[in-house]
């Protein structure tokens, strides 16, 4: 795929041309470079994601300490964000706390997509599963999904935490249900593509020369099924980072000492009249993950449908 | 289209079904017992612990509890609340006011500030006003409601002193000044829900209208001597709104989903509210009754979302 140069035979000589090949994906990046605001959502997120991943190396002021002399103070040099009630570095907690918020974003969308696209692709690839698929899916569509996700996690966490360790142990409750509640719209999306692609010529030349329904279904059918899932799973981390954010608003989310941006926001609405820093950073980190994302999502939609491009 | 809302209604019922039961299995075989406040307070001696346990049928197995709920449940009776008890339609019908106060205004509020607006984005593509509109709708719908509640305190409440903190359900409108004091203490909670609605709506409305303005019939439209704000209002606006119409019933199950966090913000005493606050004090019937009746909303507002698209558009025929 990755061809930088294509041979062409004529007359039985290799040619070789100038141009470099382009690949689908290499086609893709072309497109998306060239949208404005998918770039500076990229920007932003390699940003973000930089700055939870190696920031707390760099950045040393322990996120634990806590002095309760510099409780709630505004944002000094010392302290770049301001501090919480207990006096501790709000930089530091907010830079440990996105790694969580992200990695529970990634996961949970990765459960999302696996159950969506095993879904998906059994009923769209076998006539008799696709009935009885597509009616669950169906309920599982009618879940009230918020109400659910809060009565699941507060039913099950102190079981859960008791198996795993409360930290991990929420992480995997937390990630497994909000998997487990959002992977119908990918379900419906992987089916329809299924079934626009089963009876294509391709399909039938795979089938023709002999590729059992395994190989057809991943080797054929699922790579042309790739960039939606890819679009689906981009704006799914934002919305899976979105509830969970909304779950620590909550209280039904993370323990105080994961500090989880939404967590932070739950700690900080009772000292908002005093700490207002408190609520701004850890909202405004929120927001631009998930704007940053939702550009990159709509960006990648538009660069990898090949009707779209010019 | 009789036979189809008919077929519908019957597909409705098994899937109600299935959730209810999922929804009772999983509040039944959770490790945490209802009774457990009870259970650690030493002026409850055992026996009596056991009586209350049987008063409130906790001693049968669950299945048997379910089919009893959902016989109850059909005839209106949701049970008592194990905290207040009170009739759990009681507390509902007390709440419900405030949330639709909160969330039905702010859905209309939403409706109205997206369907001009997207418009005029469309109409206008491309120009300034039109990129400010897709800028501001895509800010607005990634800015989680519970951030923008929180600032909108900071800036009113904590800065400014204009409106009130919290959100105070005694207040009776009874005369002019009650009434403007219900004003001041909705017009936040309202504005969180509306303008995130707003956003969200927005994009459709604008995106529905740049689909149907090349069209051939708003060519005829214009060739035949209408005025532009004729050619768009009722011509490409009409056919546009079709399927903002079906969107708009689909995203009221959301809404109300929602308001479960705009309530706990403002603290507002609305069904959102009361849901949180029984989760986290184990009150079984008030949590079953609350998931049903998000689950029935969900199917009835996807029903209402499929008829409405055969009555708006003619050209759909279902077999």
């Amino acid at each position: 795929m990755a061809t930088t140069t294509s041979q062409v035979r004529i007359g039985g000589v290799a040619q070789e041309y100038k141009r470099p090949a382009r690949s689908l994906w290499a086609d893709a990046w072309f497109t998306f470079t060239r949208d404005r605001f998918a770039m500076v959502g990229l920007v932003m997120l390699v940003i973000l994601v930089a700055a939870t991943l190696i920031g707390p190396f760099f950045y040393e002021r322990p996120m634990g300490v806590i002095d309760f002399s510099r409780g709630l103070e505004g944002p000094s040099l010392e302290h770049p964000f301001g501090t919480d009630d207990l006096g501790r570095d709000l930089l530091g907690r907010l830079l440990w706390g996105g790694r969580v918020s992200i990695a529970v974003g990634i996961t949970a969308v990765i459960i999302a997509i696996s159950l969506g696209t095993a879904v998906g692709a059994l009923a769209g690839y076998f006539r008799k599963l696709d009935n009885p698929l597509m009616r669950f899916t169906d309920v599982f569509l009618s879940l009230p999904i918020l109400p659910l996700l809060l009565v699941i996690i507060y039913l099950f966490r102190e079981a859960i935490a008791a198996r795993f360790g409360p930290d991990l142990g929420i992480f995997i409750m937390i990630v497994t249900v909000i998997g487990v509640l959002n992977w119908m719209p990918v379900a419906r999306l992987v089916r329809a593509s299924f079934l626009s692609l089963k009876n294509k010529e391709f399909v039938e030349a795979a089938r023709a020369t002999g590729s059992t329904d395994r190989r057809i279904i991943f080797g054929h059918i699922l790579p042309n099924v790739l960039s939606p899932i890819l679009v689906a799973a981009t704006i799914g981390v934002g919305g899976a980072i979105l509830t969970e954010s909304t779950l620590s608003f909550l209280g039904l989310g993370f323990p105080p000492d994961v500090p989880t941006w939404g967590r932070l926001l739950y700690d900080a609405q009772n000292f908002i009249d005093i700490a207002p820093h408190w609520v701004i950073f850890p909202g405004l980190c929120i927001f631009l993950i998930v704007l940053s994302i939702n550009y990159i999502g709509d960006g990648l939609r538009d660069a990898l449908d090949p009707r779209r491009r010019i | 289209m009789g036979r189809y809302v008919v077929r519908r209604l019957l597909i409705a019922i098994p899937t109600l079904l299935v959730i209810s039961f999922v929804m009772y299995a999983i509040l039944a075989l959770a490790p945490i017992d209802p009774l457990a406040s009870l259970a650690t307070d030493p002026r409850v001696p055992p026996e009596a612990r056991e009586n209350i346990r049987i008063a409130l049928g906790l001693d049968q197995p669950w299945p048997v509890r379910y089919v009893k709920w959902l016989i109850a449940v059909l005839q209106g009776d949701f049970g008592v609340s194990f905290m207040s008890h009170t009739s759990v339609s009681a507390l509902l019908w007390q709440r419900l006011p405030n949330t639709l106060a909160v969330v039905g205004v702010a859905y209309i509020v939403g409706i109205f500030v997206a369907v001009p607006i997207g418009m005029l984005s469309a109409v206008r593509r491309n120009t300034l006003t039109d990129h400010a509109v897709s800028t501001l709708a895509y800010i607005g719908f990634s800015v989680p409601t519970f951030f923008t509640g929180l600032i909108l305190i900071i800036i009113f409440s904590v800065k400014l002193h204009w409106l009130p903190f919290l959100y105070d359900s005694n207040l009776k409108v009874t005369d002019f000044n009650s009434l403007v004091g219900q004003l001041r203490q909705s017009i936040m909670p309202i504005l969180v829900l509306g303008l995130f609605d707003a956003a969200v709506l927005t994009r459709y409305v604008r995106a529905e209208m740049l689909e149907h303005l090349p069209m051939d019939y708003v060519r005829t439209a214009r060739a035949k001597g209408l005025k532009e704000r004729a050619v768009v209002v009722r011509h490409a606006l009409r056919n546009s709104l079709i399927p903002v119409v079906t969107l708009i019933a689909l995203g009221v199950p959301t809404v109300f989903g929602g308001a479960i966090v705009t309530e706990q913000i403002f603290h507002v005493p609305g069904i959102g509210e009361l849901l949180v606050r029984s989760i986290g004090s184990g009150d079984t019937p008030v949590v079953a009754a609350i998931v049903i009746i998000f689950a029935v909303l969900v199917v009835a507002f996807n029903l209402v979302a499929d008829v409405l698209y055969g009555v708006l558009d003619p050209r759909i025929r279902y077999a």
